[in-house]
């Protein structure tokens, strides 16, 4: 344990170094944060309007990103958190806070701001047409006379993912100042949470996977997407900040598997190309036979990344909920403690499993790079 | 029938076939682990790799229900 901490200490000091200097690092930062940016752009929704209590639709409004944290109603107002919202229309960048439409999300409200008229439409934001007064819809509840404008605004869940940022920087930091003051690198403070943490990733997840020589190079990769993953997650678990839901974000993790196929990819060496294009050991029929299963395995691969801790996280949250609305689709008090008794179960599995899904994203992540660095063996 | 009712069926299908993958690899972990308890980390670690991977299978289930229903 004591050697550990200097090693990582200069590791992390001369990688980032390289990656400061290095063109090519900075071509994939800028491919990454497109990718990111492409990735919450892209999302589809519909919804229908019911006056009486609609567990779906109550779900599904925790669930999915939105403009704003609401908070509680309070005398029949809602407290709530605005956020901003920043598009780009013809007009150039237009900003306004989520506050304008005054809660209204059925397209009611006009912001008028920077020449252009804005209606909120279950948490999508359209830009009427100019001769438009009014929101237009067709039969499947779309609207006809608004179109989309580019949104960039700082949604519920990119200002989760950047409070998330800031307590890891937090954490770390304090982490490494700790073992910068101490003589005998024995962790204090946090850092003796930190440090079991960051050595079960190396001892039970990079070397094995990996293997002993070549791990190093993805240890800093694997230790983010752990953490990363797992304080989003807990995040996710709060009641109080509406469950800000973003590590159930397709688009989320549609980003972090893209990273890891991208890494796998550009560190697939002789051997692994070998494997998925002429599969050595088998007679030639079979390579062919074989070739494109392993270049439809090569894309699956972070497509179950993707899916899975999507559809993990996101199962959780509406598992709860449901539970949660039982007492409101009874109409019943007596329902009540049932009621809050499975969703307090289900809550602490969940906590478990915020944990499982983290380490499960990081295991795979490291075997698929174990298995494109692999050497041939005889 | 209708599409959401089909898809009910087809994710409790889903969950069906990985309640008995996981089950499967669940029992063969721990009659492992019980035969031989120094390789209990090790043994531990694959079948929580394999339980992800038919837990996967399920999960597409669990999306087409969710765009479904």
């Amino acid at each position: 344990m004591c050697t550990f901490a200097p090693n990582l200490k200069q590791g992390i000091f001369k990688r980032y170094g390289m990656i400061l200097n290095t063109f090519k690092n900075v071509l994939f930062s800028a491919l990454f944060i497109a990718i990111s940016f492409a990735g919450y752009a892209i999302e589809d929704i519909e919804n229908k309007d019911d006056k009486e209590f609609n567990p779906k639709e109550m779900i599904l409004h925790h669930v999915k990103d939105a403009h704003g944290f609401h908070l509680w109603d309070w005398n029949g107002h809602a407290v709530s958190l605005p956020l901003p919202i920043i598009l780009w229309t013809d007009n150039g960048l237009t900003t306004f806070m989520s506050s304008a439409f005054h809660h209204d999300d059925s397209g009611h409200t006009i912001v008028e701001k920077n020449g252009g008229k804005f209606v909120k439409i279950h948490e999508k934001i359209y830009q009427l047409d100019a001769n438009a007064s009014t929101v237009a819809f067709d039969e499947e509840h779309h609207p006809t006379n608004a179109s989309k404008p580019l949104n960039f605004s700082i949604t519920r869940n990119v200002f989760m993912m950047w409070v998330s940022v800031i307590v890891l920087l937090l954490i770390f930091f304090a982490t490494a100042r700790s073992y910068k003051k101490s003589e005998d690198n024995v962790p204090t403070g946090i850092a003796g949470f930190i440090e079991p943490l960051v050595i079960f990733v190396r001892d039970e997840i990079g070397k094995p996977m990996i293997g002993e020589h070549k791990y190093k190079r993805y240890m800093p990769y694997l230790l983010t997407i752990f953490f990363f993953i797992w304080i989003n997650n807990i995040f996710g678990l709060i009641p109080i900040l509406n469950g800000a839901n973003l590590s159930g974000n397709i688009a989320f993790t549609c980003t972090l598997a893209v990273f890891t196929f991208i890494i796998t990819t550009f560190s697939g060496n002789k051997n692994y190309w070998k494997h998925i294009f002429w599969m050595p050991g088998v007679p030639v029929p079979m390579k062919i036979f074989l070739m494109p299963i392993e270049i439809i395995g090569m894309f699956v691969k972070p497509i179950s990344l993707m899916i899975r801790l999507f559809a993990n996280i996101t199962a959780g949250h509406v598992i709860i909920l449901a539970l949660m609305s039982l007492i409101f689709v009874f109409k019943s008090v007596a329902i009540a403690p049932v009621s809050v008794a499975f969703s307090l179960f289900i809550t602490v599995i969940e906590i478990i499993v915020t944990a499982i899904q983290a380490y499960i994203f990081t295991i795979l992540s490291a075997l698929y790079f174990g298995m494109a660095t692999e050497e041939e063996h005889h | 029938m209708t599409i959401t009712g089909i898809a009910a069926i087809g994710a409790g299908l889903a969950a069906i076939g990985a309640g008995v993958g996981i089950g499967k690899i669940g029992g063969s972990a721990m009659e492992a682990m019980a035969r031989q308890p120094e390789m209990h980390g090790k043994i531990q670690s694959s079948a929580l790799i394999l339980a992800a991977f038919v837990e996967a299978v399920a999960l597409f289930g669990v999306v087409v229900a969710f765009l479904q229903g």
